[in-house]
């Protein structure tokens, strides 16, 4: 697989399906293209035939509000039809605002309110370490939301409870709603931060494919690991980069055909 | 034999865990305010303790229950019913995950810990959310059965679980039907509504309008959520008025259920006796349920005035 290529379609995917719904938000999900293509092209264990097989790995969009990029990830893997990508965010479709694990085949958790879903990644975790399976759980968490209490609630105790079988990765972006991280809540040298706590911690380019899977291959032993994925926001669409002001945002036509242009 | 309801319940959990492999507990540094310590002692690779972190251990929970397990969690109903609202709102209830809630220490009876500690919204809090059942046991037995019937329940249940000594007013055949309510005691003249440690205190206000002539029904609303419609409705065409009797703010709890069912179908006289839109404060159980009208005596006086 080409995963240049591969990268383009998911963008492709995303900003129609965004143009479609007239709002979500676009430059979180296109971040955390890469990332996604890591996990479900080369590292999950999945079968989207049967989406609940008890041994897959899950995957917890913990920042659900880039879910445009997972619903891309899980059409192109045959969870559904391609053209629901079309119905995002309207009246009936399967594909919710946020995430919805009731509507929509190939997603495990409800997420949206941030923190949330480290919390039942932790949770899930723990439930396959009592069972003693073998599958493990990918959280993908952003850096706006590490402002949440509940990231370090569920860093300690993931440590606490020696939960190898968790990854939490971070998309690292440096942009939240209202500026940059500097700008709105520090959030330090956070690969320090999760180091402190307990997790086994790498540094990789979040837009190399082979770099993030690589690092989620790394076994780690009775610690949890903690890949953070330097990104950029709104990658692959320059006039969205690095922009804080299309964290969500809706493109009006103009935006739309000079966005497509850039990741046909 | 009398016992405070938490006891109940943690002896209930382990009761229900050695007939259940699935079942597990969670709870927040509390294990042996909310009792669920009986249930660590007996069954220590299914107890999970998420420390001072009531939001993470709801989620956790939630994640827990979907490898197909059924997590109750246990701390004090202010901090996972207020504290860990939205954890409760979004990742159970939205979801409708089967993760039950027994939360202890619940309503003024917690006493000298004080107002911040004193639950008088759980309730409210709790049945406003959709596909959450609300159960408020009277007693140990029913605490025992209501723990039993959320495990048979697929999707979140609320058990309100008091922390003081209570009286029996239940017994092993009293069935525990979720949704329908027991009467207690027949009458005509009026319909005195409670439930939770109201009841005892319900019944005796209903022996005293007894010996001045005034009859009283008296029904035990275990289940708040679904609640029996049927039996109010039923209770308001058949009684003079009727009275709602809670240890819990009347803003949003049973009183307001009740008033919602009885809006727009029904002329019968109603008020509620609970908590009057304020904070509690230290004190004895008995002393704060003297200062709050939590009494025999008041609950007799607003009857009288009634009828």
């Amino acid at each position: 697989m080409n995963n240049i290529q591969k990268a383009k379609e998911i963008r492709r995917d995303i900003i129609e399906s965004l143009y479609s719904a007239k709002s979500g938000h676009p430059g979180g999900s296109l971040s955390c293209v890469e990332i996604l293509i890591a996990l479900y092209y080369y590292v999950m264990n999945i079968n989207p035939t049967n989406p609940k097989d008890p041994n897959r790995d899950r995957f917890v969009l913990s920042k659900g509000h880039a879910c445009p990029a997972l619903y891309a990830i899980l059409a192109d893997k045959g969870y559904f039809d391609k053209n629901e990508l079309k119905s995002l965010r309207k009246f009936g479709s399967i594909l919710q605002g946020h995430p919805d694990c009731k509507k929509t085949p190939g997603v495990d958790v409800n997420t949206g309110s941030l923190g949330q879903g480290a919390s039942i990644a932790v949770g899930m975790a723990m439930a396959g370490k009592y069972e003693k399976s073998t599958y493990n759980i990918y959280a993908l968490i952003g850096d706006g939301e590490c402002d949440e209490g509940m990231i370090w609630e569920a860093a300690m105790a993931a440590s606490h409870y020696k939960l190898d079988n968790l990854i939490f990765i971070l998309d690292h972006n440096g942009l939240q709603i209202d500026g940059s991280n500097d700008e709105v809540m520090s959030i330090g040298n956070i690969t320090k931060k999760f180091d402190s706590f307990g997790f086994e911690c790498f540094e990789v380019d979040g837009h190399n494919v082979e770099e993030i899977v690589s690092a989620l291959k790394k076994k780690t032993v009775d610690k949890p690991k903690f890949i953070n994925c330097k990104t950029i926001k709104g990658k692959g669409v320059s006039f969205m980069e690095n922009n804080a002001i299309w964290h969500g945002k809706a493109m009006n036509e103009e935006q739309y055909l000079d966005a497509h242009k850039e990741v046909m | 034999m009398s016992k405070s309801l938490r006891v109940a319940y943690g002896e209930a959990l382990v009761k229900l865990g050695d007939e259940n492999k699935k079942i597990v507990v969670f709870d927040a540094d509390l294990a042996n305010a909310t009792q669920t310590s009986i249930f660590k002692k007996a069954h220590p690779d299914r107890f999970f303790d998420m420390g001072i972190a009531e939001t993470n251990m709801i989620c956790a929970a939630t994640g827990f229950s979907y490898a197909g397990y059924i997590p109750f969690c246990s701390t004090f109903a202010l901090f996972g019913a207020g504290r860990a609202y939205e954890q409760i709102r979004n990742s159970v209830c939205y979801a409708n995950a089967n993760v039950k809630f027994g939360f202890s220490h619940s309503g003024l009876s917690v006493g000298e810990d004080g107002g911040s500690h004193q639950s008088i919204e759980d309730i409210a809090l709790m049945r406003v959310l959709p596909n959450m059942t609300v159960l408020v046991p009277c007693d140990p037995k029913e605490t025992e059965k209501a723990v039993y019937e959320a495990s048979k329940i697929v999707g979140p249940v609320y058990i309100r679980v008091a922390r003081p000594v209570c009286e029996d007013v239940t017994n092993d055949d009293t069935p525990f039907v979720v949704g329908k309510a027991n009467v207690l005691k027949e009458g005509e003249d009026i319909c005195f509504i409670s439930c939770g440690l109201m009841i005892p205190i319900a019944l005796k206000a209903a022996a005293y309008l007894n010996t001045k002539g005034i009859s009283v029904k008296v029904i035990n609303m275990h289940t708040i959520k679904p609640i029996d419609k049927d039996i109010i409705l039923e209770s308001a065409s058949k009684c003079k008025a009727i009275v709602s009797i809670e240890e819990h703010s009347i803003i949003g709890g049973l009183g307001s259920a009740i008033a919602e069912v009885l809006a727009g179908k029904s002329n019968c006289k109603f008020a509620m006796v609970g908590i009057n839109d304020k904070f509690g404060q230290s004190g004895t159980p008995n002393d704060l349920f003297e200062h709050y009208g939590l009494t025999e005596k008041n609950i007799v006086d607003v009857a009288i005035g009634l009828l």
